[in-house]
Parts: C-alpha cells; structure tokens; sequence
C-alpha cells in the first residue's frame, strides 16, 4: 500500500469542491425531470459553467442555461453572456423582467429602482412557464447569514417560498430533489466555497470573466461607504461629486444597487491578494440592498429569491 | 498556489457552555471577521446595552432566531488560515435539536464537545459523545471551557476528563483531545495564554490545523455508485464519484448487482485521461465491455465485493415531526439507489441519556435512535457504516410528503 500512495495526487481545497461540486450537478440531472443553470455572466455562475463542463462532457448540458434578466444589467456583462453560452454551444433561456413589467407582475415606483428584489417574480414565472423543477444556482453560505443556513438541495414550495424553519435535513451527500408537481429545488454547488475560493479556481482554471472584475477607470459618486458607479440610470444627485478613479467589481447585479470598490488589480493573483486583505465582505462592500436591515437576504429569500 | 486542505468540523454544546463565543473567538483570532460584520454586532451589542464587543453575535442568524434567542438550524461557517480551509457546522446544543447534530457531524472529520468547567460533564455531554460516537466522527476534542470562571484549576480539568474518559471507554470512543480553555478570554484558542502553564497539549487551532485527516475516508475499498451514465457518438462512460478507495486503469472491476465483472479500459476526466483515481475524486470510467449498467448500479473492484442483500439492519435516527409508522413504506436513498423499504423489526431504541437499550417499541418519534430491520425491494450493495461511511449510509424519504424523515447507519 505504501508504495502506491505515492502515486496519489493529494487533493485540496479546490479538488474537493470541486468534486463535491461536480456530484451535485449529476445529482440534479439524475433525479430532476426539467433542471435549469441559472446565468447571468457572474463570477459565481461563470465558476458553474465550468463544473457542468467537468461533470457532463463530452455530452451536452442535460439543462439549459437560465438568465433572469433585470434590464439592469451592466453591458458587459449581457456581452459576456451571450458569448460564452454561444461558445458553450448550450441552450441560453432568458427570461426578462421587461416582460414582468409590461403584464404589470412587477410594478416600479419609479423607473430607476433597483430591481434586484423584482427577480423573485420574474424568476418564478420562468419556473413556471418553463415547468422547470430544479434551478442550479450559484449562492454561497459564506456570502449572508440567511444564505449559511441554507441546504444545498433547497426546497422551495408552490409559491416559491424559502421556509428556513422547515428544511429537509440534509446528512451525508445523500440529497432528496424529490418534488410533488408545481413545487421546485434551488440546488447551490458551490454552497461552501467562499469568495476566495471561487477567485481561486478561476485563477486556476484561466476562466474568462466580464472585463468589469478588473481594474478599470469608471465614474463613480460616493454615498456613504459605497462607491456608485454613474450610468444611465444613476445620475449625481445636487451637491455630489463624480469622481473618476480605479475600481473593480467584487459582485455584478442590478446596476443601480451594485458598487465597485477601489481597485487597482487587473490579474487573477492581484484579485487574489485583493480578497485576501479586504476588510470588508463581498456583500458588505457592494450590494446597497443587503444594507437596508439585518434581514434583507432573509425575507427576500422567503419571497422565492434565490 | 500552496496545497491547502480541507477539514470540516462541529461544534456542538449550548449557547451556556460559550460555543458562540469560541466560533467567534476561532474566527476573531484567524481574522476572518470582517468590519462590516463588526460594527454590526457592535451596534447590536450597544442596542442590548452591553459595551465592547459580544462575540457571540458573530453567529447570530435569522430574524426568527434572534427574536426568540435561540438557534434553530445548523449553519455552515467558512474561515482559513495557510495551512487549511475550515467549514464549521455549528449545531444547537439543545434537546429537541438532535437531528441538527446529526446532520452536521455526517461530513465532519472532527468534532468539539464543550464542557462548562463549572458544571462538569452533564447529560447533554453525554448525549454528544454518543451521537458522536454513533456518527462515527474521526477525531473528537473536549474543550473544558470557562477554565477562567474555575481559577484555571488543573484538578478541576483532570476530575471532568476522569469522568469522560470513563464514558466515553463504554462508547468506544478513541482519538479523544483533551483541551482546558477559555475562549472569553481567548487561552488555548489560536493563543496559549499565560494562565495554564500546566497544560503541554496543544492549542484548539494547532489541533484544527494539524490533525492527520488523510485516513478520514477509506482508502481500503474501492466503492463506485454509478451516477450518470453518459452516452455521446461513440463515447459511453459511466460518471460518478469514487466514495473509497481507489481505481487504476487495467483494474478487473465487479458490476454490481448483475456481478458481470470487466476491466477499467480508461479514466476520463474533462482535463485528460488518468491513470489512476483516487477518493473523493468525481470521474468518468470507460469499460473494456460493453455491459448494460444504469444509475444505481456500483463499480467496484472484483477482489473486494460489498454486501448484496435485501435484508438489513441498520441503526436510525427518527428526524421527521410524523413519528414512524411500521405499516408504511417509504423509500430508501443509498449511494446512488433510490428503492422501497418495508419495516420489518424495532429491535430497540436508545435512551441517548444512559445508553439503556429499551425493547418492545412499535413507534418512533423526532430525535429517537433505534436498532431496526427492513427489508428493501431490490438488492443494495453496501458495507456497514463503521467501515465505510459512503455506502453504510442512507436516509428514508416518506413517499406522500416527500420529506426526509430518518438517517440510517447499517450495521
């Protein structure tokens, strides 16, 4: 036995989330009838993309790609998307928060709000339009406190509601996708990986990302500890000052709630090193609507956010 | 980039026996608080009118829970230093909450028992050591904490241990660490601190970091629960992860149930073909033949076969609200196995208190264990829990619900 051991690869970190993660994906193929990748040209998603290639070549993804789409999206981002689904050479769903508008599902109050928190409705019409029974998302539990107690195969009911207080318990690696009809899975892969990790693995895997992760020039304004980044739909308001200096994007999302952070990285290492001596979390830093109270994340969740 | 492993571990004992603060206290000294979640507790501290900073705030989680100060769920917990990456499952410590431990030591490599000095071993100790003991966790540390609240009294650590090691020998228990504490004030946390110069072991991160953990998973047996049979053009795989042990190409393999046996013809990965694989990897193998094998079936070597049977018995931890009912069926996950069982015995439940074994029960309720016999409507291939942990356990799932109601240990 010795002797062979020596031949062994040591796994790490990122083999074994890796490999956890690889086995959730065929999990959802196995035992769901009409799965779907959610991706939205994200850090998070992008790192997805590349496990289902792991798990399922040299076949086609047994799931479509799903993109909820806000309308609020950075452009870089839209452009990403749809080119890495055409390289993929996998099915790309998107289903637009425009339309959710238009049926009146989703009423603004003014056209500039972030619609970060509308997803929830164009998201469960999507399920339901599409008949789709498990959604593989991107979530990790070290990003929110409502997030970390989540299961990895999530149950959602006909509503699309999260009840943290009634989880299937979840022991081993033996998952229960098990759904009576109009019920859904969230399925999160990479539920414990931390940002590090996901920066990690793009490093190692050399994965192309939306130009807006590196360092760029971009006009920003500075409302309280977040940098907002100027755009069609965010003017400076009377008295603020716009700002020219060099940021990247920790997370992207609705463009009106999602900020930069000062940056000068334009590697994969740099990022790496970035992550390891921030002082801030990834939500902390960028998203205005986890600010709002200490339970954002939660009820959002319970109204069928991801 | 360095190699960095993974160890994942639980925390079990009541917000009483500090273990809020210890997570805290682990994730304090590792710096991995951020200062956003600081000044979060912070200002949370100074609302309940206590000034500095409460660590135990840390792992506060949902509305609910902190509207009714309890915690209800296990939560997952992410922190590193160089040498590992650590996910902490942080389980309640309270009664009715058994099912949470349970569920969190299932993939723990290690977990921490937490004794209040002041109070000693109590009965909740005794509870975790055996579901500890019952989950069949590698390594377990028992941290005395509070050692500042008993003068750092070396009789007082001495006399607790005395009395765990004595019930914790009726467990079977080994690989047992003892470490006196405080995590308030931080000794033998990530620092030594000044006040047990008695005390020669190590200190609770020394233990996280540097524990060998490479024998965690059996290297012995070769296991392989087919997840997804993978047909394209020409290609034909059969994808899945290896649970143990572990596979080279040539090796003559055993198909389970049919037991038509073959050799590994290639291990194909999505970054190149592979001469040999190891647990925990997740690969595709290429057989030498074409047999016909689906989702379910196991891979295995042809020297080194698992149980085939129908019948089995298994110790079970009732989870559900629904207490059992022995005249309903419900159905079996195994590995990669999902099939029909039929109750067939409760040979008898385990009081977690005093360990007595109480017969002649025809019902289980939440958080009960039991010894019981079933029988399942196709042939499962396994290995007892206490030898492999992958394929000696499943849970049940009740058909009308959908729910997971039990965690099974076969034996």
């Amino acid at each position: 036995m010795g002797n062979l051991q020596a031949f062994h690869k040591k796994l790490d970190h990122l083999d074994i989330l890796e490999s956890e993660a690889i086995h959730i994906m065929r999990e959802v193929a196995a035992e769901c009838s009409n799965p779907a990748l959610l991706f939205s040209g994200g850090k998070d998603s992008i790192v997805l993309l590349r496990l289902a290639e792991k798990a399922f070549r040299p076949a086609k993804f047994p799931f479509p790609l799903l993109h909820i789409d806000t309308g609020h999206n950075f452009p870089e981002v839209i452009y990403f998307r749809n080119k890495r689904a055409l390289e993929l050479g996998e099915r790309l769903v998107v289903s637009s928060m425009e339309d959710s508008i238009r049926q009146k599902r989703v009423i603004l109050k003014h056209p500039g709000q972030s619609r970060n928190a509308f997803q929830s409705i164009t998201l469960l019409d999507a399920i339901a339009e599409h008949r789709f029974d498990a959604c593989i998302g991107g979530a990790r539990r070290d990003e929110e406190k409502a997030r970390a107690k989540e299961r990895i195969f999530s149950f959602r009911d006909e509503f699309g509601q999260w009840d943290p207080k009634n989880q299937r318990p979840e022991l081993w690696d033996l998952y229960n996708a098990r759904v009576h009809p109009g019920e859904n899975i969230r399925v999160f892969p990479i539920s414990n990986w931390t940002e590090m990790d996901v920066w990690q693995y793009i490093a190692r895997e050399q994965l192309e990302i939306p130009n807006i992760y590196f360092a760029h020039k971009r006009q920003v304004i500075r409302r309280g500890n977040s940098l907002v980044p100027v755009s069609d739909l965010v003017a400076p308001l009377d008295g603020e000052k716009v700002e020219e200096i060099s940021v990247r994007f920790r997370t992207v999302g609705d463009m009106t709630c999602t900020c930069p952070v000062e940056s000068s990285a334009s590697t994969y290492d740099e990022i790496i090193n970035e992550t390891a001596v921030t002082r801030i979390t990834e939500r902390g830093a960028t998203r205005m609507d986890d600010q709002t109270s200490e339970a954002s994340m939660e009820l959002r969740k319970k109204e069928g956010y991801f | 980039m360095e190699h960095i492993e993974l160890l994942r571990f639980i925390t079990s004992g009541s917000v009483d026996d500090g273990k809020s603060t210890l997570i805290g206290r682990l994730l304090h000294d590792s710096k991995s608080i951020f200062e956003d979640q600081l000044n979060a507790i912070e200002h949370t501290t100074r609302r309940r009118g206590i000034e500095g900073i409460d660590l135990s705030l840390l792992t506060d989680g949902l509305q609910a829970e902190r509207e009714q100060g309890i915690t209800i769920d296990v939560a997952y917990r992410y922190f590193a230093t160089p040498k590992r990456k650590f996910i902490i499952a942080d389980t309640p410590g309270h009664e009715q909450y058994t099912r949470n431990m349970v569920t969190g030591a299932s993939t723990a490599n290690l977990a921490i028992i937490l004794i209040d000095a002041r109070r000693g071993v109590l009965t909740q100790t005794k509870r975790h050591a055996y579901l500890a003991s019952l989950v069949g966790i590698p390594h377990l540390v028992v941290a005395v904490n509070k050692m500042d609240l008993v003068g750092y009294s070396r009789e007082v650590f001495e006399s607790i241990m005395a009395e765990f090691h004595d019930f914790a020998a009726k467990l079977g228990l080994a690989n047992i660490i003892p470490i006196p504490m405080s995590a308030l004030v931080g000794d033998n946390v990530v620092e030594r601190g000044n006040s047990m110069p008695w005390y020669e072991g190590e200190t609770l991160m020394s233990v996280l970091e540097n524990i060998e953990i490479d024998h965690d998973i059996n290297t012995e047996d070769f296991r392989f629960p087919v997840q997804w049979v993978c047909k394209w053009g020409d290609f034909r795989g059969y994808m899945g992860r290896i649970e143990s042990g572990s596979i080279m190409v040539g090796d003559e393999v055993a198909i389970l149930p049919s037991g038509r046996t073959t050799k590994i013809r290639e291990i194909s990965t999505y970054d190149g073909p592979l001469i040999e694989a190891v647990a925990p990897q997740s690969v595709t193998l290429l057989l030498e033949d074409e047999i016909d094998i689906s989702r379910g079936d196991m891979i295995v070597k042809a020297g080194n076969l698992p149980q085939l049977d129908k019948q089995f018995e298994a110790m079970l931890c009732w989870l559900a609200d629904e207490p059992l009912d022995m005249q309903r069926r419900y159905l079996i996950k195994h590995a990669t196995k999902t099939a029909r069982i039929a109750f067939s015995s409760i040979d008898y439940r385990v009081n977690v208190n005093t360990l007595e074994k109480e017969t002649g029960q025809d019902a289980l309720s939440m958080n009960d264990i039991a010894k019981i016999g079933f029988k399942v409507q196709q042939a499962l291939a396994s290995d007892s829990y206490a030898k492999n942990r992958a394929t000696g356990s499943f849970i049940l799932i009740d058909e009308a619900t959908n729910n997971t109601v039990a965690a099974g240990m076969m034996t």
